[in-house]
């Protein structure tokens, strides 16, 4: 009982992350109908932004004195360079294709992938980057469970990211022109809201959501890697996939799901097949309910 | 009737690929008025309203809004100058709350504590949208949905209003209410109206002016009453 509670923390803390990255897919499918396959990269841009700040801190003495400070700062900052790079991806990617085929901007999106993959690692090498050790010290013990300080950052910080997503999406004006935008392009330009303005902004908060995963990730296994936007992408994919593509609580859902069997699997099963159960899960979607969990339903969650 | 038109369409033509949906149509609105263009099913008349609204791109001709160019603009700059078209199907946004419908029609504004006045606005016209607020646009019955579409755009404080078959499913008494609101809008705000039907009777009866179109040509432009007298068009569009 107690390993499988360990296991649900761990479960959770991962299911936060593979939501936080899903969100980005699920939206973006959502106003344009596109797999954006460079997602990934922006988890990776941020992962390594946040090093690099980090590191840049630790090396000024800051992180000692003003660790909270620190990391909200690389967060924020993190978020705001890769919402940045996000909507110069879709200027220059997807923009340009926007009445073409879906398959062209699907391969566009896979060579923006490539490409961001290559010029992380001409500009940050091949090896890992380890981040700074500071906040994975320290950990709370109930009996034999352990909740480690940096999973409780995670969770909390996951949590209310999710929290404020909903919040944007559903209360706030610029939410509801992107739900709007999504269910009727035609209608919402006649009402003088502009798609390219609505796309450009969706494309920002799905990166900086990812960017934000992306620094949890390297706090929380220590370091980044180049490629490392790769299997976490196609994990919060099948996870978008799982929640029913275009669902925002869905993608929430789903990521939960698929962060939650992953761990499970790997205590219960074989930890060597860790990387399986995701894909056995989005094949089992693709194959007895391609429309996911929450595709059907005509209610208020979809983008 | 002041000289300068407020919307001007000089000859144009456009359409979907290689067929020409419209072969130089020319008309004109002036501010104030309720002018008709009646026609049968596929005459081009939603290409019409699509085209002035940047939606189907123009092939050849002009169109001039306030005596200014406005082919070529992009559809969603329109609405911010006081053009706002309420289209075919009305196209409510069928997840998003009947009040969130309306904000959306106000969308590009900056006077935002106007808003809430405006809607009361709207809420007055039309109070069954009041009763459904929280509801989720797509629960309206079709009737409503065509309330929430001329309210939506009323939120954009429109100048020239293009309504595209406000008629079109609706039982003769949901009609007969939405022409009151059409007048009433026009009379009590002077919001000029491009009106699009199929149903040509009524269509008629509230019009100043009409013209008549067929397969992309405007082959007949009169006083509304001298059209409803008009033999031919008794005969082709009013069932006699």
């Amino acid at each position: 009982m107690e390993f499988f509670i360990q296991q649900t923390i761990n479960g959770l803390t991962l299911g936060g992350i593979y939501a936080l990255i899903a969100l980005g897919y699920t939206m973006v499918y959502g106003i344009i109908q596109l797999i954006n396959f460079a997602h990934g990269e922006f988890f990776a841009a941020g992962g390594y932004l946040g090093v690099i700040l980090l590191s840049f801190l630790v090396s000024r003495g800051y992180l000692e004195t003003h660790p909270w400070l620190c990391l909200g700062g690389s967060l924020v900052l993190a978020m705001a360079y890769c919402a940045a790079l996000a909507m110069a991806v879709e200027k220059v990617a997807y923009k340009p294709l926007r009445f073409a085929s879906r398959l062209s901007v699907l391969l566009s999106a896979l060579g923006m992938s490539i490409f961001l993959q290559n010029g992380l690692m001409l500009t940050q090498g091949v090896y890992d980057k380890p981040y700074p050790s500071i906040f994975s010290h320290g950990n709370i013990e109930f009996g034999n469970i352990t909740v480690s300080y940096l999973q409780i950052i995670i969770l909390v910080a996951t949590v209310s990211l999710l929290v404020l997503l909903n919040i944007l999406v559903f209360k706030t004006r610029i939410g509801k022109a992107m739900r709007a935008t999504a269910q009727d392009k035609v209608m919402t330009s006649l009402l003088g809201i502009s798609s390219n303005r609505i796309i450009s902004i969706t494309f920002a908060i799905g990166a900086a959501l990812a960017a934000a995963a992306g620094i949890m990730v390297g706090l929380y296994y220590g370091s980044v890697r180049y490629d490392m936007g790769f299997v976490p992408g196609i994990k919060a994919f099948a996870a978008a996939v799982l929640g029913g593509i275009g669902n925002i609580t869905g993608a929430m859902l789903g990521g939960l799901i698929i962060g939650m069997v992953e761990i499970y699997g790997a205590g219960y099963i074989s930890g060597q097949y860790k990387d399986v159960f995701a894909f056995i899960i989005l094949i089992g979607v693709l194959y007895f309910r391609p429309t996911g969990i929450m595709g059907e339903n005509i209610d208020d969650t979809r983008i | 009737m002041p000289n300068q038109p407020i919307l001007e369409l000089k000859n144009v033509s456009s359409g979907y690929g290689s067929i020409d949906a419209l072969k130089g149509v020319s008309l004109k609105v002036f501010p104030g008025e309720i002018v008709t263009m009646i026609g049968a099913n596929g005459a081009g008349k939603t290409t019409t309203l699509m085209t002035i609204c940047g939606i189907v791109p123009i092939k050849a001709g002009e169109i001039y809004y306030d005596g200014k160019p406005i082919h070529g603009c992009e559809p969603d700059t329109l609405a911010p100058k006081g053009l706002c078209q309420v289209p075919e199907g009305r196209r409510i946004f069928p997840r998003l709350k009947v009040e969130d419908n309306l904000e959306m029609g106000a969308f590009f504004r900056k006077d935002r504590q106007n808003m809430e006045k405006d809607m009361d606005h709207v809420f007055d016209l039309f109070p069954v949208l009041k009763e459904r607020r929280k509801q989720l646009g797509g629960t309206l019955s079709g009737g409503e949905q065509q309330m929430l579409a001329i309210g939506r755009a009323l939120m954009s404080k429109p100048r020239l209003l293009l309504l595209d078959e406000p008629s079109l499913g609706l039982a003769p008494l949901i009609v007969k209410r939405i022409f009151e609101i059409i007048h009433e809008i026009n009379h009590r705000e002077k919001t000029t109206i491009l009106l699009v039907e199929q149903n040509a009777n009524i269509a008629l009866q509230s019009a100043s002016r009409g013209y008549v179109l067929e397969t992309g040509i405007i082959i007949m432009s009169d006083d509304a009453g001298a059209l409803l007298q008009n033999p031919k068009i008794r005969k082709a569009y009013l069932g006699e």
